[in-house]
């Protein structure tokens, strides 16, 4: 049952987090900084998109080395 | 049909064809190697558990407020869409195998003959059975995923869902009509086309659910998009400059088997 549980699990976390962790984490501190931005007066929307600038990049240089 | 309405039929549709275009090898795989009647018993199998999932989130979705909606959809999507662009970034720079239907159709086909034949319950064949129905099923909820999340975003679920629908009947004719896997289908570039649109849609309404304005409003998808894709581009051709050589590359793909 627990292995079950666990591949359940595994799967789930695959499919949405996949390859990079750090990826998922990124997105999810950017919304935070988007939500906190927009509050105050400063436009926030640019906030999502430096985030992929420096997040592809970065993911893809620690795939690079990983080979 | 308005310009965000063709986005999302083009990024839902294209995003289906890659998903199903892998499905169909799996279940040709098993077909052809074990017999048809198991196979295709997997196929309904897959298609009603999808279909019951489909039917309890698709209305779960819509009920959530669209603000909340967007902030975790533009969330999934943008995790979902940066992995697959790091993905196709790794394969057309030349640091990732590309996907190849045929060696994976080979594989299968190879696998699937050595099996041993078992009966259970109206299944003559589990092997083919559970083959195609974890095929179907696992590229399927990419599917529905995809079709749920930008349909309920954009207020148009069935607009999703007929695209998604075009795009698996387009894939099977196909692979009926060939009776061999689709490996002419430009798989590798469908999947940067695709993750491309999942990261711009992802970022748009990402930073609408977390009450940010675009400037433009909806027309910055158009300009989103683009730059997107160009960026990816752009770190294909610096990644490609490191790329393996032909010699060390046979190595780089007995790595990448072991891993996977």
């Amino acid at each position: 049952m627990i292995a079950r549980l666990r591949a359940f699990g595994a799967f789930w976390y695959d499919f949405i987090v996949g390859d990079d962790w750090r990826v998922a984490v990124c997105v999810i501190a950017a919304l935070a900084i988007t939500f906190g931005v927009s509050r105050s007066q400063v436009p926030a929307w640019w906030v999502l998109p430096a985030a992929v600038v420096l997040v592809l990049p970065w993911s893809l240089w620690r795939a690079r080395r990983k080979r | 049909m308005t310009g965000t309405g063709g986005a999302l039929f083009a990024a839902v549709f294209l995003a289906c064809a890659v998903e199903a275009v892998e499905a169909l090898t799996i279940v040709l795989a098993a077909g052809t190697a074990r017999g048809w009647r198991s196979a295709g018993q997997g196929v309904i199998s897959a298609l009603i558990v999808l279909a019951a999932v489909v039917a309890v989130l698709g209305p779960a979705l819509t009920a959530i407020p669209l603000g909340a909606l967007r902030l975790l959809v533009g969330a999934l999507l943008l995790i979902f869409g940066l992995q697959w662009l790091r993905k196709a970034v790794l394969r057309a720079s030349g640091h990732k195998d590309l996907h190849d239907e045929d060696a994976i159709f080979s594989r299968e086909l190879a696998a699937a003959r050595d099996a041993q034949a078992e009966r259970r319950w109206v299944v003559t064949d589990w092997y083919a059975y559970t083959l195609s129905f974890k095929g179907v099923l696992l590229e399927g909820l990419e599917v529905a995923f995809i079709a749920i999340t930008f349909g309920g975003n954009q207020h148009d679920v069935p607009l999703a869902a007929i695209a998604a629908l075009c795009a698996i009947v387009a894939v099977t004719l196909a692979g009926l009509a060939a009776k061999a896997p689709l490996s002419r289908v430009p798989e590798n570039t469908l999947k940067f086309v695709v993750g491309v649109m999942l990261t711009s849609f992802g970022m748009f309404w990402g930073a609408e659910g977390a009450h940010a304005r675009w400037p433009g409003s909806d027309a910055a998808l158009l300009v989103i998009a683009p730059l997107t894709a160009l960026f990816a581009l752009g770190l294909v051709a610096l990644l490609r400059r490191s790329a393996p050589s032909r010699e060390t590359a046979p190595r780089v793909a007995a790595l990448e088997m072991e891993r996977s």
